[in-house]
């Protein structure tokens, strides 16, 4: 190749894009990180306490309590979102993709709770499952369900799935339509049932999509914060039966009642969040994905 | 697809007909009883509002408690600011990534797409931090600026997939005619015009619907968006049920006639950015 001038339109094309990801995104969450390692020192100085805080928030009775139980929450959260959400998705998805009337209408109605605002949806809720209101008295529900320990969590867990059904709804019925007509056709004429055809051609087929669908959830439901606090304030009640990883933080950085924000320990709690994420995200690129080739090939 | 015989068809629609009205019937509850007498909200929640019971109170208090105007301008502004910004500069980037063979390549468009998993709030206190050194807390522009970080990644990705497709003779036969690269990335926006849509339907919802930003970076009554604002007056007001009615209202409708006109091209976005 002749050598040419230093391609400056290159640099040009990239600046914009990777300087605001990098001051605005990176940026911050290394120094984020960085913060997790440090403390104030009794004079106020910034000192360097290397993982630290990290042995605080999984040790010390005040920080330990409130992370575990917070984190212990967040994955019955993720469980839920795993079992309900997901089928239900893929349910509907296979029921669309048969192409009956209507198909377009009903993916549209199912859809419109997504795209509203978590904290109008969880107010909404907040109002039917509002026992003063009794909407829902006709069918025995008559429970202050977001008011009790035992029920809270689940509640908000099911008020998330029923907005965000939509989501693995369309990404399985994307899925679905991609494959070939005559898969299916040909175990038709062999004389296999819809069900057969569903479990042995089209869900092995959109596999990649399961994860796909499950690692979304995973990152999503891990980073949630919108729907708790618009329903239970940050103090995720009752008596903390509903906070998650992303309310406890809230309250760490930002302190509650009399307890003040700390920002070294809020760092610290979102480092961990970080790593739960790295490590789900790890988990699916190496496992799924790999496996998945391995089939392929 | 061999269209399934009517016992099944029936049991089908069936099924998706009670699922649409289980999407539906909290957002019908809300808004017609909006209109209506506080009463009949209790006595009769699932009545519709008829011209003894119509009444325009909650929507009146809405009117002289919060500056809601304001706040959906504020949400505007922040929602069109940054899709604008993440349009530009995502493009250029892809532009370079799906045009240009140079060694950083590959390295440069995995650094990008580290934020596609990775979510932008477990950066809050650096971004908080960054907020304050920069005098830009309580502005709509730390709002914007973020959530253009935020859209970059996903941005890149979707449009450097596009423009890998296509195909070089347009874009060779316009350097021969003597075009500056400036103006070839130019000249191959209108050709990605599919991938945009995906970017935007992709991009906006999250940043329409977002409380997290405003809530930490611009809660100042002057830079409040819709959902902060909605989501403080909706705090304030818990028992006036007439007035909560008419705020959620006027927070869902607004969005929901714009999803109906909208939502084939936004499905068709969303499903083909999220396949890619």
């Amino acid at each position: 190749m002749n050598r040419k001038p230093f391609p400056w339109h290159i640099v040009v094309f990239l600046a914009p894009a990777v300087l605001i990801y990098t001051a605005f995104m990176i940026y911050p969450l290394v120094d984020s990180l960085w913060l997790s390692l440090n403390n104030k020192a009794s004079s106020g100085a910034q000192v360097f306490v290397g993982l630290q805080n990290y042995g605080t928030l999984f040790s010390a009775e005040t920080w330990s309590k409130p992370f575990w139980n917070a984190l212990w929450n967040n994955i019955k959260f993720f469980l839920i979102h795993m079992l309900v959400q997901n089928p239900v998705g893929l349910l509907l998805a296979a029921l669309l993709v048969t192409r009956i009337r209507g198909t377009a209408l009903y993916r549209t109605l199912i859809f419109t709770p997504t795209i509203l605002s978590v904290v109008i949806i969880g107010f909404i809720w907040k109002l039917i499952l509002n026992p003063v209101w009794g909407v829902l008295n006709p069918i025995g529900i008559n429970q202050p369900f977001l008011g009790l320990e035992s029920t809270a969590l689940p509640t908000l867990a099911l008020i998330s799935v029923w907005q965000n059904v939509g989501i693995p709804m369309m990404l399985f019925l994307a899925a679905l339509i991609r494959i070939p007509e005559e898969l299916m056709e040909a175990a038709r004429v062999d004389g296999a049932s819809a069900w057969t055809v569903f479990w042995r051609i089209q869900l092995p087929l959109i596999f990649p999509t399961v994860g796909i669908v499950a690692v979304l959830t995973f990152v999503g439901n891990f980073n949630a914060f919108d729907l708790i606090y618009a329903t239970q304030g940050a103090l995720a009640g009752p008596n903390f039966a509903s906070d998650i990883l992303g309310t406890f933080f809230f309250r760490t950085f930002f302190g509650y009642q009399l307890q003040p924000g700390d920002p070294y320990m809020g760092a610290t709690v979102a480092g961990v969040m970080l790593l739960i994420i790295l490590v789900g995200v790890l988990i699916y690129l190496l496992g799924w994905q790999r496996r998945l080739q391995n089939i392929q090939f | 697809m061999a269209r399934p015989r009517w016992p099944q068809l029936l049991a089908i629609h069936a099924v998706l007909i009670a699922y649409s009205a289980l999407a539906l019937f909290p957002v019908l509850l809300v808004i017609i009883n909006s209109f209506k007498d506080k009463l009949l909200i209790f006595s009769a929640p699932f009545s519709l509002p008829t011209t003894q019971s119509f009444t325009l109170e909650g929507y009146k208090t809405l009117q002289s408690t919060a500056n809601f105007p304001a706040f959906f301008l504020n949400s505007l502004i922040v929602t069109g600011g940054a899709l604008l910004l993440i349009l530009l500069v995502s493009s250029m980037a892809a532009f370079a990534l799906a045009e240009y063979e140079f060694r950083l390549n590959p390295l440069t468009a995995l650094y990008l797409s580290l934020g596609i998993m990775v979510p932008i709030r477990l950066g809050t206190v650096g971004i908080l931090q960054l907020a304050v050194d920069l005098h830009l807390v309580n502005t709509l522009w730390i709002l914007i600026l973020v959530y253009t970080a935020q859209g970059i990644p996903l941005a890149v990705f979707v449009l450097t997939a596009f423009m890998r497709q296509l195909p070089k003779d347009l874009k060779d036969a316009a350097r021969i005619d003597g075009a500056s690269e400036y103006r070839i990335y130019w000249l191959t926006l209108p050709l990605v015009r599919p991938a945009i849509g995906s970017v935007l339907a992709i991009s906006m919802i999250p940043i329409w619907n977002d409380l997290w930003f405003p809530l930490i970076l611009a809660p100042g009554e002057a830079t409040k968006t819709i959902v902060l604002g909605a989501s403080v007056f909706l705090g304030q007001f818990v028992n006036d049920y007439n007035a909560v009615l008419a705020a959620l209202t006027l927070a869902i409708v607004p969005a929901v006639v714009l999803y109906f006109i909208f939502s084939q091209q936004l499905i068709r976005g969303i499903t083909s950015g999220a396949v890619k």
